[in-house]
């Protein structure tokens, strides 16, 4: 299970490796910048510091993760799956609440948003379901599994609330059960279900929102409605990447984050932070780097040597790409305000934690393609 | 067919990227110099609203201050890079170097403003505003400040509200408050001030460069502090203030059933108002070096031999430890020799044949020496100590210290002065001259105790049911019998203080003289005039107010302070009178309403 061979430092994905640490680093040079006090008085408040420390532990765990064999986790899928649910469970019942949301649950001194651990336990439960069906997707797809893979955590994540983890899971049942092959016909009647039922659904989906999640949909829908809330923080994001310009105001001239204008400046605006001190170029740079990761990601699940491994491979890179989507899209004002960190970068000790485990896993996936394979 | 849709998700990835792109070209390069105006123009300014302060109440329910709008001038942070300081400074009447100063600070936040100049006056209002345009961030912001109904009457008491101070910024639990916060400098004002201060509010709006309110962006109103209502009684408080005229010295009157105090003046006061609008440097100095001291709290800071005072705790003790029999009768002469010292009595010709109830009455000190000598010193040590003397009250003034007054012992001396004790010493301290001084509130408590049959209360400023902190087992014929005399001194023919003789209360009392040094030596005037003692309780039967007095150079205690306690009792005889009555008015007027309404 755990064997640390030659083949596995040749093969080793170093690019990706590359590609999330240039990320991690990016996000610590950007908090430091965004949360440094105005005027260049004062204390800095040592969030960078903190994200230094997790790095370092997250480096750690996302070795230990690749020297892993990825297919033991195939074994213990389910159990693994059944964990997270019931993480979910505890948490609506004892966990802590911030800003409305009851997402925090402690043991001991720590704590820890289950939902950031679930996603995984989520993508490895669903790739497994998907690998041991076979062939015929839909003649199989039974009620049950839907339930268990979607409707549950769904409830649970919507009653937290979670809109974030929701719409990562939803995207994510997706794209795997569409790339295992759901036949053009069953996609075409799916749709059409699905259209029909957005107004109950969406009836039902609203009842479930807190006020502030009311809020944002609507802010985004019109943010001139409620300036001083939180179409305010839109404005305020856009006016912060657009006054970058083309060359940017430099790293550490940016005034919008350390002023306070922005919200959230170090965890879910940080692009607007960077994107006003790097402006169109460091921007588009930026994006590359992302762009380059998923097409890595899709690259290994091409090259995964066994379903399993291509599916978790998929599903990975789908949620790295799914945050990253709903993150900018929000900071540049196209996306409704969904409290999503932006992968890699934010700040946020669990986040980064757990998509270290997720960045190994694939790595995992990509160095083991070569190796033989005895079930 | 897997491959397949993989492949056809990198081009989703591609196309979505592409969006972004796109987006990101739209905000930058498109609408940049719109957005980047924007982002200069931005100005947040985070404006405190101050909370009303917590009204505070004599006994009675008449309010002591009033809120009233003190006014400063502040300045933004964002717009002090252009400024011209010398007009600035020749606009407010501060140097430049002063202005430098504040705009400098450290912990300065770039919105939250910052305050030039405090308590500022009309005119300078006026002369503000109309400058505003060349200073764009400059604005005159309302602050709470205070003004105190009573001037003088009660300043001790109450004390002031104002500026922190660079050393209370460093404490712990005032570290978080903005350099120019008022808080609580002096009296209840200081003491109570976490119960009196409100929680101030704030206002986040957005301006625009010309510092002009665009829209509010966020709002948490202020909450008002606590009222409080105080134990003293603001008529006589005024009544002390009355009766001591030009005079110096302290008074303080204790409820004697609770601790309760009912005023507690020192006087010359001084005016709150003047702090409270913020003193310029020059008047607090005046203020601190006046020769007559208005900033001594003379009622819990001068100390002084208590004088024939006194004798009540040598009496209480003789009649406690059965040293003498009341009818035991001592002949005085004018004054007893022991040694090659001569101990005289105050009158020279002698007072003849005295008993207890004379001795008392008459104030004759052979007499107490006679029982000095039967009990010795530490004997008297015992019980003046158990009645609070020689030790802090507790009552709690800020920021004045209470002195601790003196009671000496053998010991005592043996450690402080290196002599032994001689009889002689405890001739003079049996009638409360030599090395024992107490406090004008440790004599209030002393006869407050004796007054409620011997439980020691903390004094107390508020209102309170308290529970004593000490307790003196007294004799029921001791209490009656100094009762008796006490009424002597002050109605009875040869008393010593007659002229405190009421004819709304039977108010009994003893009389005190206390020596000034340097009087011996026949230099005469003011300053070497000896202090003057009165402490009283009335009515004797069933006291409802203690009484000390102390008169600084008033001459003798029955001519001078006598007096003064008589007008302070009666002051407050008549205040509970026309409470009672009031209080029956009211009921009578609900009475009314009820029959109107029936």
């Amino acid at each position: 299970m755990l064997k640390i061979d030659r083949r596995l430092i040749k093969n080793f994905d170093w690019i990706t490796l590359s590609l999330i640490a240039a990320l991690s680093l990016i996000g610590i040079m950007t908090i430091y910048s965004a949360t440094r006090p105005p005027l260049g008085t004062g204390e800095h408040p040592d969030f960078y510091l903190k994200q230094i420390l997790w790095l370092l532990i997250s480096i750690g765990f996302l070795f230990a993760a690749v020297s892993f064999d990825y297919r033991w986790l195939h074994r213990v899928s389910y159990p693994l799956y059944g964990l997270g649910l019931l993480l979910l469970i505890i948490v609506l019942f004892g966990g802590k609440t911030t800003m409305g949301a009851q997402r925090w649950l402690s043991i001991g001194p720590l704590s820890f948003q289950p939902s950031e651990f679930f996603r995984l336990f989520f993508i490895i439960g669903f790739s497994s379901y998907l690998t041991n069906m076979g062939r015929n997707l839909m003649d199989k797809m039974s009620i049950k599994s839907i339930l268990v893979f979607a409707i549950l955590p769904l409830t649970l994540l919507i009653k937290q609330p979670d809109l974030g983890t929701a719409i990562l899971l939803m995207s994510l049942f997706i794209a795997l059960s569409v790339s295992k092959g759901i036949s053009r016909k069953i996609l075409t009647v799916i749709i059409i279900i699905g259209l029909i039922s957005i107004p109950f659904l969406g009836h039902i989906f609203w009842d479930g929102l807190k006020d502030y999640q009311k809020n944002r949909l609507i802010a985004f829908i019109d943010t001139d409605v409620d300036p001083a809330g939180i179409g305010y923080h839109i404005n305020q994001s856009k006016i912060s990447i657009g006054s970058g310009g083309f060359l940017g105001k430099g790293y550490l001239h940016g005034t919008q984050g350390p002023l306070r204008f922005l919200p959230e400046k170090h965890t879910d605006f940080i692009f607007s932070v960077f994107a006003e001190e790097w402006g169109f170029m460091g921007s588009i740079m930026l994006l590359g780097v992302y762009m380059m990761l998923f097409l890595r990601g899709l690259d290994t699940a091409m090259k995964a040597k066994d379903e399993f491994g291509r599916l978790v491979a998929l599903g990975i890179t789908a949620m790295f790409f799914v945050y990253f989507c709903v993150n900018t899209g929000m900071t540049l004002g196209i996306m409704p305000v969904v409290g999503v960190p932006l992968p890699f970068v934010s700040y946020g000790g669990t986040a980064l934690l757990s998509n270290f485990i997720a960045a190994g896993i694939l790595i995992s996936i990509r160095t083991r393609r070569f190796e033989l394979f005895y079930p | 067919m897997i491959l397949k849709r993989i492949r056809l998700g990198a081009y989703i990835i591609i196309g979505i990227v592409l969006i972004l792109c796109f987006r990101i070209w739209q905000l930058q390069i498109l609408d940049g110099d719109r957005y980047k105006r924007l982002s200069e123009d931005n100005r947040l300014r985070i404006l405190k609203t101050p909370a009303p302060r917590g009204i505070i109440y004599d006994r009675n329910g008449t309010p002591l201050v009033k809120n009233i709008p003190f006014f400063s001038v502040s300045i933004t942070a964002d717009n002090v890079k252009d400024i011209d300081t010398d007009t600035l400074s020749s606009l407010l009447g501060l140097s430049r170097q002063e202005i430098q100063e504040k705009l400098n600070r450290k912990d300065n936040s770039p919105f939250v403003p910052v305050k030039l100049k405090q308590g500022l006056t009309f005119e300078e209002i006026a002369r503000i505003e109309a400058r505003r345009s060349d200073f764009p961030g400059l604005f005159v912001e309302t602050d709470v400040g205070r003004e105190y109904l009573f001037g003088k009457v009660g300043g001790h008491i109450i004390g002031y509200l104002g500026k922190i101070t660079p050393y209370q910024l460093k404490k712990p639990d005032l570290r978080h408050f903005p350099p120019d916060a008022l808080i609580g400098q002096w009296g209840v004002e200081a003491l109570f001030d976490n119960h009196l201060r409100g929680i101030p509010g704030e206002r986040i709006i957005e301006v625009d460069a010309l510092g002009r309110e665009l829209r509010k962006i966020q709002e948490r109103p202020s909450v008002k502090g606590n009222d409080i209502t105080l134990s003293i009684d603001i008529s006589i408080q005024k009544a002390v203030e009355d009766a001591f005229g030009e005079k110096a010295g302290a008074l303080v009157a204790i409820k004697p059933d609770s601790g309760e105090i009912l005023a507690l003046e020192s006087l010359p006061s001084f005016d709150p108002n003047v702090f409270s609008m913020g003193i310029a440097y020059n008047e607090w100095k005046s203020l601190m070096e006046n020769k007559k001291k208005p900033m001594l709290n003379r009622a819990v800071q001068s100390q002084y031999p208590p004088g024939s005072t006194f004798k009540i705790i040598t009496a209480i003790a003789a009649l406690e430890e059965g040293v003498i029999h009341p009818d035991m009768k001592v002949t005085c002469t004018g004054g007893i020799n022991y040694g090659r010292w001569t101990f005289g009595c105050w009158k020279k010709e002698g007072h003849g044949s005295v008993d207890f109830h004379k001795a008392l009455v008459e104030s004759c000190d052979v007499y107490f020496y006679e029982i000095g000598k039967r009990l010795g010193i530490d004997k008297i040590y015992k019980y003046a100590t158990a009645f609070g003397l020689g030790k802090e009250t507790g009552i709690e003034m800020i920021p004045v210290k209470e002195r601790r007054g003196l009671i000496p012992n053998t010991e005592w001396k043996k450690e402080n002065k290196r002599q032994p004790w001689y009889l002689g010493d405890t001739f003079i301290s049996a009638i409360g001259q030599g090395f024992v001084t107490a406090t004008p509130i440790q004599m209030a408590v002393m006869t407050a105790t004796f007054a409620n049959g011997g439980n020691i209360y903390k004094p107390s400023l508020i209102k309170i049911n308290q529970t004593p902190s000490g307790i003196v087992k007294l004799k029921p014929e001791t209490v009656r019998m100094i009762k008796e005399a006490l009424s002597g001194v002050v109605n009875e023919l040869n008393g010593t203080a007659q002229k405190a003789k009421s004819t709304l209360t039977v108010i009994g009392g003893k009389t005190g003289t206390s020596q000034v040094v340097g009087k011996k030596k026949g230099l005469t005037g003011e300053r070497f005039m000896d202090h003057a003692w009165f402490v009283a309780l009335a009515p004797v039967d069933n006291p409802e107010i203690a009484v000390s007095v102390f008169v600084e150079h008033g001459g003798g205690g029955g001519a001078v302070a006598a007096p003064i306690a008589k007008r302070v009792i009666e002051a407050y005889m008549k205040s509970l009178q026309s409470a009672v009555n009031g209080q029956q008015s009211g009921n009578k007027k609900t009475e009314e309403i009820e029959n109107a309404q029936n």
